[in-house]
């Protein structure tokens, strides 16, 4: 398989770099000086797309190459790729989706506790010798808080059931009602955020939900709520989040996602009642391997003309 | 009852302190310059002493006042009060247990998720700009590692419920096998650090569990394994531990309390897989405040000759 030309959109993975290069001819998008001269040489030979959370393959990508056949996302959310045009054209797409529910659904819960129990600003309150001048102050209890999921899928209902053994009250809104779960259905993302202490984003990010957590239900949330974002940044009106941490008409938030990562908006810094991640939610070394081992799976699945482990279309 | 001599041994909650200020004769023992000329002022006149995990009655405090009925403490732990002289001498004791369980195991998860996801360093990542640079390290999974708790009481269960949503296998040393639960129990504490990545100290601190986690233990859990400590410093022989992170000879801990409170050892600091917290366990607002009407509660019940709340002697 080595003659097939597979596209790496971006740096993401050294194992996955490694295998893909062993076992195809592996180009490196972000390696590339003259981007179109690029696609237009090697417009012929490239059959697959591998990218991830920050890039993936829009449709001028996709148009800039006409032998393309799979797109394979080194994630769950494929809201880099433009799915319609893989439909139209016939392209397949894959993602990982079940090996990284578990440690997104951790980190939920980390970033939930981090920021009720202070957690992060307390470790430093201890790093910079002030605890030898003083108590740290008291924080909130997490144990019995509401918990409100924005999206109840694999993500969602990982964070819902551990969040469960904290005595958490599980609420959640999606598209339709889950009416297998037990979990109080709202049918609208404000009622949901009037109705919990801790709202999670967990949906994926289409067209529809992108800043699905706006000015409204940020206000419905209000000032003791927590937002907990380990969905994708876009989901979150960003402005609005942060002069709502900043004016304190928000209790907190924890932040795996930001709309133009790595940029973060600074005005947080100076706040104790945030924790802010630089999109870590799948980053570990199992994970991020099995991640990888679902990529060259699905590739080797399709070139080889059997099913695929994990399309999506 | 505003007669009635009570000793409050440290600062410790707002709240207490203005509530035991209305109901007896309170005298704060930190402000007292000259500790020994005011105990033998005031010995005939203290009829209870209110402590906590800092400082409480020990054999010296409860022979310089001979009129000491009871001594509650703001604290389940008992370590700083000299139950056996208590015992001889008629004197109650009461503590808060139930109240704080749950906010301990809270903490206990929490310090489990921050050192293994690496989250105050990650947070302290974004902070520094360094994300704009390049993506955080891969850190390690927590779901599904398996967890050790030394002393399997009211938090030590706590812990395990919480622990069991992230489908982490748990294991347990006390002093007798609990047949009722069905955790795995190790008849040793390095049998227990043998058999887990993830070894939490959950028991009282009594002569016999002083150091309990020792050199050997250290070196049973290994290069790869976790130290969580919520329960005294004193369990951990702290010189030891420190070693052995610093020569990565342990793969990480979080410790919310130490030997020498408020002291933590410097070297600590520049570590990145530990994460450092300032005796913060039951430290919320709800609990503190359940601690404290505990606290009432039993000085009331004893001076009205009425059952206590929560009695240890």
């Amino acid at each position: 398989m080595e003659s097939i030309g597979v596209l790496m959109a971006c740096p993401m993975n050294p194992y996955l770099e490694q295998e893909l290069h062993k076992r195809f001819t592996l180009h490196r998008f972000w390696k590339v000086p003259d981007k179109s001269t690029f696609l237009t040489t090697h417009c012929n030979s490239i059959r697959a797309v591998v990218g991830n959370a920050s890039a993936g393959a829009d449709a001028q990508l996709i148009e800039a190459l006409p032998k393309l056949e799979i797109v394979a996302s080194f994630s769950v959310g494929l809201d880099k790729i433009d799915l319609a045009k893989c439909k139209e054209k016939g392209i397949r797409v894959t993602n990982t989706p079940d090996v990284l529910t578990e440690d997104v659904a951790d980190l939920a819960i980390g970033l939930m506790l981090a920021v009720l129990r202070k957690l992060c600003e307390s470790d430093r309150y201890v790093r910079s010798g002030k605890w030898k001048k003083g108590n740290y102050m008291l924080t909130t209890k997490f144990t019995g808080k509401r918990v409100g999921i924005i999206g109840l899928g694999r993500i969602g209902m990982a964070i819902a059931k551990r969040a469960e053994a904290f005595s958490c009250p599980i609420s959640y809104h999606s598209r339709t009602e889950k009416t297998e779960t037990k979990y109080k259905y709202y049918p609208s993302v404000v009622e949901l955020a009037a109705n919990c202490d801790i709202l999670v984003v967990a949906c994926s990010l289409t067209e529809e939900t992108r800043h699905i957590v706006n000015r409204k239900v940020i206000d419905a949330l209000g000032a003791k709520g927590v937002l907990i974002n380990i969905g994708r940044g876009p989901h979150v009106d960003e402005p609005e989040l942060v002069s709502a941490l900043v004016e304190r008409r928000i209790g907190g938030a924890g932040l795996d996602v930001f709309e133009h990562e790595p940029e973060v908006p600074e005005e947080l810094f100076g706040l104790d009642n945030v924790v802010l991640l630089p999109h870590v939610g799948s980053g570990t070394v199992e994970t991020r391997k099995a991640m990888a081992d679902l990529v060259l799976g699905n590739l080797e699945a399709h070139f080889l003309n059997k099913p695929l482990l994990t399309p999506v279309v």
